[in-house]
């Protein structure tokens, strides 16, 4: 079976922890059930983003560990790397965090990110008036406008 | 972290993080066969750091390890150690060209 490029998996969260959409292209080994899957993830996200506010060498320590950091506050993190996967994150001031599970040879993120956010995720999730915001959603036009665009990053 | 890291991986064989990327800084680690890890902290986009951990931890294990008068799992108070990472940086602070 043929790996299907460099993408593996995708998680959208909101501020609150909610998983309001997990979509997987290639993921031979699961190892937990999805909601505890989904659980650990955000909070190996939350945990990850007090330990860089807190490893900050340009700024005076300020903060505890464990404390809550707002979007935009203090230093964040945009990517990790492990000899298996890259993870990459962006968290928009609004609090919703999308995670991008890919190869580890995978480039820089951030754009890619951003794109998916303002035209994927903003155009046929947010302004579809059927949306409840804070729940999951399955929507057949954003899954298929995501495998497109992901198509054109391998 | 490591160990989360490790269990959220989509396929067998991840050993933990290797690079964290953020906005002011990037950390790397260097994972040790046996478990023993080595950080460092440096500018985004700094090369060079694989091969700097590699060699930290081959003066780890010349003034550290093989100081019959240190013990295991204490913190580290070897003066020989210290200078040599001194030297290490200093050396490599060239290369990088800072």
């Amino acid at each position: 079976m043929a790996a299907p490029g460099r993408m593996r998996c995708m998680y959208i969260f909101n501020r609150n922890g909610v998983c309001l959409h997990y979509h997987v292209w290639y993921r031979p080994l699961t190892t937990l059930s999805p909601q505890q899957d989904q659980k650990l993830m955000f909070g190996l996200l939350f945990s990850l983003r007090s330990f860089t506010v807190k490893m900050d060498p340009t700024s005076n320590n300020k903060g505890h560990l464990g404390v809550p950091q707002l979007p935009g506050q203090g230093c964040s993190f945009h990517a990790f790397t492990t000899n298996t996967y890259k993870l990459s994150l962006l968290e928009t001031p609004s609090g919703i965090k999308i995670v991008l599970v890919t190869d580890p040879g995978m480039g820089d993120l951030r754009e890619a990110l951003r794109y998916i956010y303002s035209n994927i995720y903003v155009e046929y999730v947010i302004k579809n008036p059927l949306y409840v915001p804070g729940e999951h959603f399955r929507c057949e036009l954003f899954n298929a406008a995501l495998d497109q665009y992901v198509k054109t990053l391998k | 972290m490591h160990a989360i890291s490790q269990q959220l991986s989509p396929t067998l064989g991840c050993y933990g993080i290797e690079l964290l990327e953020a906005d002011t800084f990037d950390l790397r680690c260097f994972q040790a066969l046996t478990g023993t890890k080595f950080f460092v902290v440096a500018e985004p986009g700094t090369q060079g750091l694989d091969s700097l951990l590699k060699n930290v931890y081959g003066l780890y294990v010349d003034y550290v390890l093989k100081n019959p008068f240190y013990e295991v799992e204490m913190p580290i108070r070897c003066e020989l150690f210290d200078l040599s990472l001194t030297q290490l940086i200093r050396k490599d602070k060239g290369v990088i060209g800072r």
